[in-house]
């Protein structure tokens, strides 16, 4: 089951650049929450900073707090076993080029040192199920590398590979940006079918995908928060001037 | 920026406005006939119906493409949903201009009477409605959209009113049945003006502030709240 | 308005450009491999006839007495390039591990980096200079084991910079990858940026083995090389390149023919060498993988 994300004063630094100011927002749990805004405005630093991907930058700082269910992410638990609680999934696929279709679903816990074959073989099912591409790879499993499936194919790799170590919690950061229109909306469909189980977060700069997928919106701009409310409230009436601007195009 | 875009709703805007005189022109004209017994402007009104219908659905294909084209979003959408109601709307505001117009053809067959019904007054109140607003719907202008209507209790019981006096008319005066209940119809007609008009401020407002304000019995309040989060 | 179609003029220029290029290439192409042909051509036409059975089993004979062979030389150059890969690889590696995922933009990376290329440029012959001053002298004698540690010395900033090199190559998409399964810093490195680099890391080592695999210069001083089958890895050891180097300059012509032979032997079994691995790391592949 999915949990709730609360966010209090969130503040992210890139060296001396300030790329997130007091951001405070509350994701509902097993719901689907989009981060739209312009590039640059800080939304993929944000869901960075929500499995502490953020701080692999040498460079990169933040402050504040991040309660994931009831756990404050920045207090309690190391980065490397929140990663394994909050599930992400980037904007290009990247399933592992060395290894098989089966191994790439598999990392998660072969790489954490699991190896119970049975279980594993379980969870590579389960998970590929999950994503939509079971019935497409069944017979390659450990034949074919991750590498040599489609675009799409490999973004619902990708996918499968995040929820085959079992998180409560599902980033994507523009996850269909690179894909074309028919994959773009298997990967909604999967979100659309994902959130009753997890709780999802997604980074796009397609409004439409936005609005297509989310319960609730988040507008980002310049490294603040300007609006956060349910997807039919910010597309059809917005209350801030410069989401307004923004998502009718008469930014900038 | 999404020039062509905001260029094609400014073109848009501009056809409705076009079809929003026509319509208007068309009541002016059939009152006027009421009025003068001048069956020539009949005719012109009858002649302006197939035109209204035309830029009517010419209004509603822009939109429509425009809907799916360009998948507005906000301030847009609610502008194209708007004018799709506007559309409609004066659309039957054009067909209550036919409507009086066939009336008045009969009216002017028929013995000219004194009726208990000012209908010259009724149809000064339910056009500067429509003309309010439609100025509402070219100045983007919320207030003034709020004030049409408040105008609205004034023509519906300047109607029900005529109600009365032409029930007690035809009870004292049978004979004169036939043309008061032409007259009675005739308020009707413009009562239902004055309801289109009202719904075209309604939209305006929905368009302007987002807000619905339909069959809302208290409209400021809501305002009220629109204001203070903006 | 400056015209920028291309012209038909431009087209036959383009086309002629094209052709240049195109031979030029070729034929550096065929410099490159003519000395390489030429090389193993000659070495057969000149050793092959001395190759035979004894030549793969017996130790060398006397001068004057016939026969004989460098077998005890091919297996002490396998022992020397066996310690100098077991300790040349595992610590270039290291080190181009440090510099590309934890070094990097640090003081320290940057002298590890500064120092393993100028260690790349250093004379072999000062190697063994080195190596005797720094080894031989403290042990009081000569050894398989101080050729080894000079050898794999002059190995390890080239397998560090190729390590590096080839890391570098790696998306760090991947390793977000990794790090977004929760899979600690570590393991990263270990089954995903190094296992993806691999091929690269490989050909660099095979290219720092070729390259010592012929060394003779540091050989002479720690090694020194021996006429008798090796006992022990803390003894001087002989070595293909050495009897090839005492052979090729004594004055006699069957000792001649051997060095030919020695130099036959030496190319191939480095061709070998660098074959079976390519062969046995290829192995495993999978479709559409790296």
């Amino acid at each position: 089951m999915g949990v709730g994300i609360e966010v209090v004063d969130l503040n992210a630094w890139y060296g001396v650049t300030h790329t997130l100011k007091d951001i405070t927002l509350n994701i509902p749990p097993n719901s689907a929450t989009a981060l739209i805004g312009p590039s640059g405005c800080g939304k993929s630093t944000f869901v960075r900073c929500l499995n502490r991907m953020h701080e692999t930058n040498p460079a990169a700082r933040a402050t504040g707090t991040v309660k994931v269910g009831d756990r404050d992410i920045y207090r309690d638990a190391s980065p490397v076993e929140i990663r394994r609680r909050i599930g992400m999934v980037f904007q290009r696929p990247n399933p592992f080029p060395t290894m098989s279709i089966y191994d790439n679903v598999a990392s998660g816990l072969k790489l954490n040192g699991f190896r119970n074959r049975k279980v594993l073989d379980e969870v590579v099912e389960r998970s590929l199920k999950q994503s939509a591409l079971w019935e497409e790879v069944k017979d390659d499993l450990k034949k074919k590398s991750g590498a040599s499936l489609s675009g799409g194919q490999q973004q619902r790799l990708c996918i499968a590979r995040a929820l085959a170590v079992d998180p409560e919690v599902l980033l994507m950061d523009e996850p269909a940006s690179a894909l074309d229109p028919v994959s773009t909306s298997k990967i909604e469909d999967l979100i659309f079918n994902l959130k009753n189980e997890y709780t999802i977060v997604i980074v796009t700069h397609n409004m439409q995908q936005a609005a297509r997928v989310a319960e609730n919106t988040g507008f980002f701009l310049m490294g603040q928060l300007v609006e956060f409310t349910s997807t039919n409230v910010i597309f059809t009436k917005p209350k801030d001037k410069r989401t307004e601007d923004y998502i009718t195009g008469r930014f900038g | 920026m999404r020039v062509k875009f905001h260029k094609n709703l400014d073109e848009l805007k501009e056809r409705l406005l076009v079809m929003a005189g026509l319509a208007e022109q068309a009541v002016q004209r059939s009152i006027e006939a009421y009025r003068t017994r001048d069956l020539s402007l009949c005719d012109l009104v009858f002649q302006s119906e197939p035109a209204i219908n035309r830029f009517e659905r010419e209004v509603d294909q822009m939109a429509l493409d425009l809907l799916a084209m360009e998948q507005p979003m906000a301030v847009d959408l609610r502008f194209l949903y708007a004018v799709l109601r506007i559309n409609a709307d004066l659309e039957r505001v054009g067909d209550q201009a036919v409507n009086i117009a066939a009336r008045v053809q009969e009216m002017t067959a028929q013995a000219s009477a004194e009726l208990p019904v000012d209908i010259p007054k009724l149809a000064n109140l339910s056009s500067a409605m429509v003309r309010k607003s439609l100025q509402s719907l070219i100045e983007a202008n919320s207030e003034m959209a709020h004030s049409v209507l408040a105008m609205d209790d004034e023509v519906d019981a300047m109607n029900s009113d005529a109600f009365h006096a032409i029930t007690e008319l035809v009870q004292r005066k049978p004979d004169l049945a036939p043309q008061a209940l032409n007259a009675l119809i005739i308020a009707r007609n413009l009562e239902r003006v004055g309801d289109h008009a009202t719904n075209i401020a309604e939209d305006v407002i929905f368009w302007v502030e987002g807000a619905d304000v339909r069959h809302s019995s208290d409209s400021r309040s809501e305002k009220r709240d629109v204001e203070e989060t903006s | 308005m400056t015209q920028i179609r291309p012209s038909r003029s431009n087209a036959s220029i383009r086309q002629a450009t094209n052709h240049i290029v195109t031979a030029i290439s070729i034929l550096s192409t065929i410099v490159v491999l003519v000395p390489l042909i030429a090389i193993l051509f000659y070495l057969i036409y000149k050793g092959a006839s001395s190759l035979n059975l004894a030549f793969f089993t017996h130790t060398p004979k006397p001068v004057g007495e016939s026969g004989g062979g460098m077998a005890n030389s091919i297996v002490g150059s396998s022992l020397v390039l066996l310690v100098a890969s077991l300790m040349g690889i595992p610590i270039g590696i290291a080190g181009g591990v440090y510099l590309s995922e934890y070094g990097s933009g640090t003081w320290m990376g940057a002298i590890i980096r500064f120092t393993a290329d100028v260690l790349n440029g250093v004379p072999s012959i000062v190697m063994g200079i080195a190596g005797y001053a720094l080894i031989v002298v403290h042990q009081h004698h000569f050894s398989a084991l101080a050729g080894g540690v000079t050898l794999s010395i002059m190995m390890i900033p080239t397998v560090t910079r190729t390590t590096e090199e080839m890391l570098r190559t790696v998306p760090n998409s991947l390793r977000e990858a990794a790090y977004g399964l929760g899979v600690p810093r570590w393991r990263t490195v270990l089954s995903i940026s190094l296992r993806s680099a691999a091929p690269g890391i490989i050909t660099g080592c095979m290219l720092a083995f070729a390259r010592v695999a012929g060394e003779t210069a540091p050989l002479l001083f720690t090694a020194f090389g021996s006429n008798f089958w090796p006992h022990s890895l803390n003894e001087p050891i002989a070595a293909l390149p050495l009897q090839i180097f005492v052979y090729a300059l004594s004055p006699y012509d069957e000792w001649h023919r051997l060095a030919w032979a020695g130099s036959l032997v030496l190319i191939t079994l480095i061709m070998l060498s660098v074959g079976l691995v390519r062969y046995v790391t290829s192995r495993g592949q999978l479709k559409g993988g790296m």
